[in-house]
């Protein structure tokens, strides 16, 4: 299973003087589920712009399947098989959960003159959407305005559409947030099953239970920089991670 | 009906047949466009100018007017791939005014004097008057209605959709915005060119002054009252707002303060427009089990 998807080779991103993300290298392999933590600010979602396309890197390559995609724009990221989710999440308001979903159904439809001219609703694409809707657990709302949903059922939203992009990289930004114990187990193995297929995910989590329970490993941001990274048991031990989380001291205590 | 009804549905059907166009940009994409009746314009010269000047018959130059003002409609639409809403609202304003003054100070085009003698509109040999040239504008009318209704329906119209609602996730979502935003753009403009072209020929005398920042406000108000984004709505905001100048005739002084307080009372109880979602007319005549968001 070593084989390598994504790989961020020092990435910078810049905005005017803050470095947001700072000299950042880690990678991926197929079917890896790797967490991405640290602390408010640390510059985890701006990592997910660089990855998904939304911003370009200042400097620094990233690397998808052996292609350097840095500065291509999100369309061609998600072309290539990286969907994500958002952090505030982004329903299309006015739309169905279905149509929500149906959207990204039509990823392979966009791209050409011809088969953008194609009818987007049709039995086909409705049922492929709700399958989709099932998986996520919100088959029943699909015909729900998605602007008036929840807002654990929008994050299941997000999901269903980046799912129904069929990525090979799927990208959570705090998708357990906000939802009931119950349901971040349910959510948890989904994200299992997701994998399980062979889809690489990467997850940012405040929940660390969560973080920890799912990821095969962490990489640990800090001011933009890459703190620490490794499996769960080591991260979790690592002075420098705890003291980025609590502070100078509190190392002392918690070992 | 006597001549002047028919007159006035003959502007109504022309004022629907742009108001569409506005609505693919505004209502489909949510591109604020408050520059219109520039390409109104662009497409009542270009065929006044080919049909004079250039020696074509309005059935010759219509394909080539369409072409041109979507064309001109793509390189005006690349302001709204940097700007949003209300600095696009401005420099579409400035647009119509640029497009209006080049009609009145270019020699070419007629200067302050406008141009005339464009011909009228034949078809199998007899000139279209009256009804028939009526008639005529609502079999085009039919024409822009059914390729809305189509555009809603395929995936470039569902990418708009998703980029009206929310830019980035669309683009997440494989939509390239630049693509879609000029489609609409494209398709939008050209259809106000397509009413250009019957306007001209209709008038057969054009001048600047029926292309100006007015009239683009009031193609505004008729697809926001007619409800924004849906199918027949523009058709509904031009009947309403051709009709009512002439049912009120004796108030025709005020009738700027009566459209704007259509519009005020819209926006404070309508906001969708009377065929919009959730509107009065839609709850009163909603068929059970149908789901009606994109027609």
């Amino acid at each position: 299973m070593n084989d390598l998807l994504l790989r961020l080779e020092g990435v910078s991103r810049h905005f005017g003087g803050l470095k947001a993300v700072d000299d950042v290298s880690f990678s991926l392999t197929r079917g890896e589920i790797l967490g991405l933590i640290g602390p408010n600010g640390a510059g985890k979602t701006t990592c997910f712009n660089l990855i998904s396309g939304v911003y370009a890197p200042t400097k620094g390559d990233i690397v998808l399947e052996g292609v350097s995609t840095a500065g291509f724009p999100p369309y061609r990221m998600a072309a290539l098989g990286v969907g994500r989710t958002f952090q505030v999440v982004k329903p299309f308001s006015t739309l169905s959960v279905l149509n929500n979903v149906q959207v990204a159904l039509g990823l392979k439809r966009y791209g050409g003159v011809l088969s953008s001219l194609g009818p987007w609703d049709t039995k086909a694409s409705r049922k492929e959407a709700l399958e989709i809707l099932e998986e996520v657990g919100i088959g029943h709302l699909a015909a729900s305005p998605s602007g008036q949903l929840p807002l654990g059922n929008q994050r299941r939203l997000e999901l269903a559409r980046a799912l129904a992009l069929k990525p090979k990289l799927l990208l959570l930004d705090e998708t357990f947030s906000g939802l009931r114990h119950e349901e971040a187990a349910l959510l948890s193995k989904l994200v299992l099953g997701v994998r399980a297929r062979g889809i690489s995910v990467l997850l940012i989590e405040h929940n660390m239970k969560v973080a920890m329970g799912l990821s095969d490993r962490l990489v640990v941001l800090d001011h933009g920089r890459l703190l620490a990274e490794g499996k769960p048991e080591e991260i979790r031990s690592d002075p420098r991670v705890v003291e980025a989380y609590l502070g100078k001291g509190a190392s002392a205590h918690a070992s | 009906m006597n001549d002047y009804s028919i007159t006035i549905l003959t502007f109504i059907a022309i004022q629907a047949i742009v108001a569409c166009g506005l609505n693919v940009i505004v209502g489909y994409a949510g591109q604020i466009s408050l520059g219109h009746a520039a390409f109104f314009g662009i497409g009542a010269y270009a065929s006044a100018l080919l049909t004079t000047k250039g020696g074509l018959t309005f059935w010759t130059a219509l394909p080539l007017v369409i072409l041109l003002t979507g064309a001109i409609g793509l390189v005006l639409g690349m302001p709204s791939l940097r700007l949003r809403e209300d600095f696009l609202a401005v420099t579409t304003i400035g647009i119509n005014f640029i497009v209006e003054s080049v009609f009145l100070y270019v020699p070419f085009f007629g200067g302050a004097l406008g141009l005339g003698g464009i011909p009228s509109i034949t078809l199998l040999g007899t000139r279209l008057r009256g009804p028939n040239f009526l008639y005529l504008c609502l079999v085009f009318l039919a024409a822009v209605l059914f390729i809305s209704r189509r555009f809603t329906r395929s995936w470039g119209g569902l990418a708009c959709f998703a980029l009206r609602e929310e830019e980035t996730a669309a683009s997440s979502m494989g939509v390239s915005p630049i693509r879609f935003k000029l489609l609409a753009f494209v398709l939008g403009t050209a259809m106000a060119g397509l009413g250009g072209a019957l306007y001209a020929h209709l008038m057969r005398f054009i001048s600047a002054t029926d292309f100006g920042f007015t009239l683009s406000v009031s193609m505004m108000s008729m697809v926001v009252l007619g409800g924004i984004g849906t199918l027949w709505g523009p058709v509904l905001g031009a009947l309403i707002l051709g009709v009512l100048p002439e049912v009120f005739r004796p108030l025709i002084d005020y009738r700027m303060l009566l459209n704007a307080a259509i519009l005020l009372l819209m926006i404070r109880f309508q906001p969708a427009g009377l065929l919009g979602e959730g509107s009065l007319l839609r709850r009163l005549f909603r068929r059970p089990g149908r789901d009606s968001a994109h027609e």
